[in-house]
């Protein structure tokens, strides 16, 4: 995904006023920009969190793994030596005119010396396959939990995380950080231990049989590690270049596909051209750059080894030539010391694999930058702070007692009531859930200091219907938000059946408000399932009941499988009218006595929508509701219109109270005035 | 297929057959470095059996790449330090050309894929700049991006590999089978077994695991979609308090994956073992006869049929060889696999690619437009190309040049449809659309669009300037061309009351103004051309009525011979119109004045009485969910 949040804006200064946002994504984008600010320090212990997973679910089996790989490594190691000994034992005496079978040597005949070799490679084989075998498990399993551990934690975030960042950015966590995280758990993780222990095992055979040769290879590999540092050094340089160019080509080509239809009205298609040639010209050259740099490093890693293999058989042959003497710890330790001939050859060997293993920790490194980046991102989900929730009153099932009060029932009356221990007299009332919401001097801020609602006050009685009208961003979704607790107030109270919402767990909270969101977000899965996700036992003719009620019932018995056709993702196979009645529907279900509809109807033609209020009314019948709403015939018969302006009420009453008033909701009401 | 791809490298054919070359020449050079190697240890060897043995007077043969060069010399003589350095230097200036060759072979081929993808990727823009509407439908938006992003960079990595490691691979394979034939036939008889063996085993396991990965990858995109749901519509997760509810839901598609993935992926894992297993036997094989051969060569000369005249030397040779043939053959199936990916990307490019615009603009088209005068023949028009599902049916129509029409209409009654036909966007299925009397299939394509302008009802703005934005409508335009627009468009005002005023950036999709206001600023950018006919798709609903009347006041001044259509759900947007159609289930139904249609026509009547004039405002500039979720027509 491209981003395009950093693009030059021009319109909204630093200093901008809060109040006169005028979108909600230009908020968001703000959000994100705040955020960017406060950004904490990258986690360093990233490997060490992936390893504790590892630990944590595979302790046991990943220590198998390491055992496997250690042996199943020295066993590749030792492919020099079995030349080496091949050499030393049985080739050159035969070559000096022995017979076959070490004859003279004395220590083991030929046929049991390959048996032995075989053996190891078969044991170095069957390890190997252990490890492969638990290492896929174990990377499938870690992942599983990393990915649920995450999404978990994502359900437990407030709804200002979702605010401040683009969702994009966090499925980008979900596929292509944990994807790089599979990378190095199941590739790099695994490579880098056998290239480790193949190293150290083949500097230990070094060590043993020849120091001079040592050094050589040492100072070869020194080289070696300077060409990939600086070769891979500009290799990521022009790759970060390279990712900037795609991101601007990839931006530049959802643009224009998204306008497509414009460019071809305005027969802008020349032009279209011309500019995407420049960037694409941009991208070709930067990808050239960094696909250089990438190239060549193994060609030159490669022949690196070659130049070394020569300069050991060069050494090599002057030792043996000049029959210089060789030095080894070897040497020390009999039955070790070998001829000079088969150390050299054997050598020639040890260079091979040492460059191959160096080579194949180059290729890694790109892996173990991407995996601690993603590891990051993937870590910083997981160390968000969740949601608080601080409520004790819970909502109960309850009955009628003979005074009129309630008191708690084993079994659905219909009636609801708010438990409410109070810790101090140690007892427990109920309260009946009659949905009775009142605000008071309410303040709130989405980024500190930058106050967007200003001393709200609002009463709206159980079965009262509280208008909000008001331009964007005058703050009317801001204040049905503060009601739910998807933010927390700054400052002043909201009750609820008198009793403060802070107390009140979120859950029983939202639990008892139903939401037509702005927003559909509707689910994959059938109608029916969808219309459910209001109250998830309902039964079918409850979930045709509230279809009925949002006169959606019409257009899904139309449909191709009725309750049981199935929606894509949030129903783009449904028009927006469409899914706005099913939202509606959703809601009905739910069955809750305070209503929140937020431009619930503003893409449904007038025609239907005349159609829909008759559900409506039906849905809103003896409930609480707060309306926000596109067109003001739907507030028009309200019990109180609020006019927001600037996060402020400025005007409230009825219809008729504002038209007599003639301030800005009678020049709303007549067109004289746009609010922008 | 590949043959549309192929047309795609152009001037980077020279880069791309260098890059074949370079890849050749380090291949020959890596396989004769053992060789020489080996010489050199065979060399080293004499010497030393020479020394041990103290025999003066040995002869030994300088010998090169494996042929006798005939000069002899004495083993123990002064000179043979001299020998070493010239295998050495040989050794060196293999080194040195391997690794130029290698680095030449990677430059030409970072040219040759980049530049690929690059035309690539400007034959597909291409292609899609001279699509039809009517192609652009049958692609959805999110396709065309990932067909011109993902899956580009998708072939140009297929491209790469197939340019250097498929070329290389083979060539690995042959040369280092042709050295060991040379070293010993018996013993390369052997590297070519255990390589098909290699094959065989390798390939069964993509064969086996390809079905798990097609299942799997369904499951992950199913996993996804969850996800993504679960953030795009975390407010509605939580107004429900359905949180367990979704980690029940994407515990068990998160399960499904985790399956399926260990399926795959142990199967994979077999691979790897299977590799060192063939690898293992090999070696210790080539060890043992090589050590065999040595030995009963030395001492049975009747040996040699076999065996050869098999050294040390020829056993790391041998070794080495044995090395690059499996290792070029894992290359090879890697690759094999990397392009079989690779390949519905390029299937999905060739589909656009291969899709032939349906609408072109004839040679010699006529450029004048005489006027705004507009004639619909009979005309039927249906998307999908058949008559059955007629979008439009039966249309007749006849529009003078300077009339100012309204069109109303419910959802899906084709009145957007109808509209669409008069600037080409589509081709009438049956009938004929004329324009200045003329069949607008006549007309040079740009000369029709550049004169009827329309404001589509799903309008963007781009990336840029809000001058630059305007001149969309005129390249040409002057500032106070541009400024005269926005007056007419009435977004002049809040342009100027921006910080920067006409500077100002517009970012992507124009999401930094407010609904009403893109709609003015693209009535401005339909206007600045001063075309003949000039349509609004429901262009004004983001709107106020009294700034919807002042833009229509200001046009019917300022443009006066112009013909101006209205689509609009607001009857009061017809007001100075000389006629208003009624449109119902594609069919003009009525049409006439707003008198005449109160009396005669119901529809009319209904959405009046609903509206029941100015009770009904649209006052409120919410960006209307429709146009971000995109990609939808009504």
């Amino acid at each position: 995904m491209p981003s395009f949040n950093n693009k030059q804006t021009g319109v909204v200064p630093d200093g901008f006023d809060p109040a006169g946002i005028n979108d909600h994504k230009e908020l968001k984008r703000l959000l994100r920009e705040h955020k960017k600010q406060h950004k904490s320090e990258p986690k360093t212990k990233v490997f060490r969190r992936i390893l504790g997973y590892i630990f944590k679910y595979y302790k046991a089996r990943f220590i198998l793994v390491i055992c496997s790989i250690i042996i199943g490594s020295v066993g590749t190691a030792m492919i020099p030596v079995i030349l080496m000994m091949l050499t030393n034992t049985y080739i050159e005496p035969a070559v000096g005119g022995s017979t076959l079978g070490g004859a003279g040597t004395g220590v083991m005949s030929l046929w049991t010396f390959l048996v032995l070799a075989a053996a190891l490679y078969m044991v170095a084989v069957a390890f190997s396959t252990t490890y492969n075998v638990l290492m896929a498990r174990i990377g499938q399993g870690v992942l599983y939990r990393i990915r649920r551990d995450m999404f978990v934690k994502m359900q437990s975030l407030p709804i200002s995380y979702f605010d401040r960042h683009l969702s994009g950015d966090i499925m980008s966590v979900y596929t292509n950080d944990v994807d790089a995280l599979r990378q190095f758990i199941c590739q790099t993780l695994p490579q880098l231990i056998i290239s480790a222990v193949t190293l150290t095992a083949l500097l230990v055979i070094m060590l043993v049989y020849s120091l001079w040769l040592l050094l050589i290879v040492l100072g070869v590999v020194g080289i070696m590690i300077l060409v990939v540092t600086k070769v891979g050094g500009a290799s990521s340089r022009y790759f970060i270049l390279q990712q900037t160019a795609l991101g601007n080509v990839d931006g530049y080509i959802e643009e224009s596909m998204h306008g497509q239809k414009v460019i071809k009205v305005f027969c802008h298609e020349e032009e279209a051209k011309k500019d995407f040639d420049a960037k694409n010209e941009t991208l070709c050259r930067h990808a050239t750059a960094a696909n250089k740099y990438a190239n060549i490093l193994m060609p030159v890693l490669q022949n690196i080894g070659n130049i070394l293999y020569v300069v050991i058989a060069i050494v090599g042959s002057l030792m043996i030539v000049l029959g210089g003497s060789n030095v080894g710890l070897g040497y020390a330790i009999p039955g070790f010391d070998m001829g000079l001939i088969a150390v050299v050859v054997g050598f020639l060997s040890i260079a091979k694999s040492f460059t191959q293993q160096i080579g194949a920790i180059s290729q890694q490194i790109n892996f173990v930058a991407m995996a601690k980046a993603g590891g990051n991102r993937i870590f910083a989900i997981m160390d968000e702070a969740p949601e608080e929730d601080n409520g004790y009153v819970e909502l109960v099932w309850a009955k009628r007692t003979a005074d009129g009060g309630v008191e708690p029932s084993d079994v659905y009356t219909g009636l609801w009531a708010w438990k409410h221990p109070h810790k101090a007299e140690g007892t427990v009332t109920y309260a009946e859930l009659k949905g009775d919401i009142e605000m008071h001097d309410v303040d709130f801020a989405y980024v500190p200091g930058k106050t967007v609602l200003h001393d709200i006050t609002l009463y709206a009685k159980p079965g009262q219907k509280v208008a909000f009208v008001g331009a964007t961003g005058a703050g009317k979704t801001t204040i049905t938000n503060l009601i739910n607790r998807f933010y927390d107030i700054e400052d002043g109270k909201i009750r609820y059946d008198g009793i403060n919402i802070n107390k009140i767990k979120k859950p029983d909270l939202r639990r008892s408000l139903g939401i037509v969101l702005q927003d559909t977000n509707l689910f994959t899965g059938t109608i029916k399932d969808n219309i459910r996700y209001g109250k998830l036992d309902a039964t079918d003719e409850e979930v045709i009941e509230a279809a009925k009620l949002a006169n959606a019932h019409d257009f899904i018995m139309r449909l191709p499988d009725g309750y049981d056709t199935m929606l894509e993702s949030d129903g783009v196979n449904l028009s927006q009218g469409q899914r706005q009645l099913l939202s509606i529907a959703r809601t009905a279900c739910e069955n809750a006595p305070v209503i929140i509809l937020d431009e619930a109807t503003s893409s449904i033609d007038t025609r239907t929508e005349r159609l829909v209020q008759n559900g409506m009314d039906k849905l809103m019948a003896g409930r609480t509701v707060f309306v926000i709403a596109h067109r003001l015939s739907t507030v028009r018969n309200s019990d109180v219109i609020m006019v927001l302006d600037h996060g402020r009420i400025i005007e409230r009453g009825t219809h008729e109270q504002l038209l007599e008033q003639q301030g800005t909701y009678y020049r709303l009401y007549t067109g004289a005035f746009e609010l922008e | 297929m590949i043959g549309k791809l192929a047309k795609s490298v152009r001037e980077y054919k020279l880069p791309s057959i260098l890059s074949v070359v370079f890849v050749a020449l380090e291949v020959v050079l890596e396989v004769f470095i053992p060789l020489v190697c080996s010489d050199l240890i065979n060399f080293i060897e004499g010497t030393k059996t020479a020394g041990a043995e103290a025999t003066v007077g040995t002869i030994h043969h300088f010998t090169l790449i494996g042929i006798d060069t005939g000069v002899q010399f004495d083993a123990l003589g002064g000179d043979s330090i001299g020998y070493i350095f010239i295998y050495a230097g040989m050794l060196l200036v293999m080194a040195g050309l391997s690794l130029t060759f290698g680095m030449l072979s990677g430059m030409v081929c970072a040219k040759a894929s980049a530049g690929f993808a690059k035309n690539l990727r400007k034959d597909l823009y291409y292609k899609i700049q001279d699509f039809s509407f009517e192609n652009i439908d049958s692609f959805s938006t999110s396709s065309l991006v990932t067909r011109l992003t993902t899956d580009v960079t998708n072939v140009q990595n297929a491209y790469m590999m197939i340019i250097r490691i498929a070329v290389r691979s083979p060539l690995m394979f042959v040369a280092a089978l042709i050295m060991a034939f040379t070293k010993n036939w018996f013993i390369a008889l052997i590297f070519l077994a255990a390589a098909l063996l290699l094959v065989g085993a390798m390939a069964l396991i993509p064969k086996k695991a390809m079905p798990i990965f097609d299942r799997v990858f369904k499951k992950y995109d199913n996993m996804n979609l969850r996800i993504q749901e679960n953030v795009h519509a975390a407010r509605a997760v939580k107004a429900f308090v359905r949180e367990d509810y979704e980690i029940k839901k994407f515990d068990d598609a998160a399960t499904d994956v985790r399956k399926d993935f260990t399926k795959a992926e142990t199967l994979l894992a077999l691979s790897n073992p299977i590799v060192y297993f063939i690898m293992f036997v090999l070696i210790l094989t080539t060890c043992t006869l090589c050590t065999v051969f040595i030995v009963r060569g030395n001492t049975e000369p009747e040996f040699h049929p076999i065996g050869g005249d098999l050294n040390l030397g020829d056993l790391s040779a041998l070794v080495q060889y044995a090395i690059m043939i499996l290792m070029s053959m894992i290359m090879l199936i890697m690759v094999f696999v990397m392009i079989v990916m690779a390949a519905e990307s390029a299937r999905r490019i060739v589909t656009v690619l291969g899709t032939e615009s349906t609408l072109r603009s004839p040679e010699n088209g006529v450029t004048e437009v005489a006027d705004g005068s507009i004639e619909f023949d009979n005309v039927d028009f249906s998307y999908a190309g058949d008559d059955d599902k007629c979008a439009l049916k039966g249309v007749d129509l006849k529009i003078k040049s300077g009339e100012t029409i309204g069109i109303l209409g419910g959802t899906g009654s084709s009145k957007t449809t109808l509209v669409q036909l008069i600037p080409r966007l589509y081709d009438a299925t049956v009938g004929t659309v004329k324009v200045g009397g003329v069949d607008v299939r006549d007309y040079d394509l740009e000369s029709l669009r550049r004169n009827v302008a329309m404001v589509l009802q799903k309008n963007v703005l781009f990336s840029g300037t809000i001058k630059e934005n305007i001149r969309w409508g005129k390249q040409d335009a002057t500032d106070e061309e541009i400024v005269a627009a926005c007056k007419l468009a009435q977004a002049d005002e809040f342009i100027s009351q921006m910080p920067d005023g006409y500077d100002t950036y517009i970012e992507q999709g124009g999401t930094n103004v407010s609904g009403g206001q893109r709609q003015r600023l693209c009535i401005a950018r339909a206007l600045i051309a001063s075309p003949k006919i000039i349509i609004f798709d429901d262009s004004t609903s983001a709107v106020d009525t009294k700034t919807d009347a002042l833009i229509r006041k200001a046009m019917a001044e300022t443009l006066p011979d112009a013909t101006k259509i209205v689509i609009a759900q607001r009857v009061s947007s017809f007001e100075d119109a000389d006629r208003i159609l009624v449109m119902d289930g594609g069919k003009i139904v009525a049409a006439g004045t707003h008198d005449e249609l109160m009396e005669s026509c119901s529809i009319y009547r209904e959405a009046y009485t609903i509206q029941n004039k100015k009770s009904d405002e649209d006052f409120d500039d919410i960006d209307e969910p429709t146009k971000q979720t995109g990609g939808r027509d009504e």
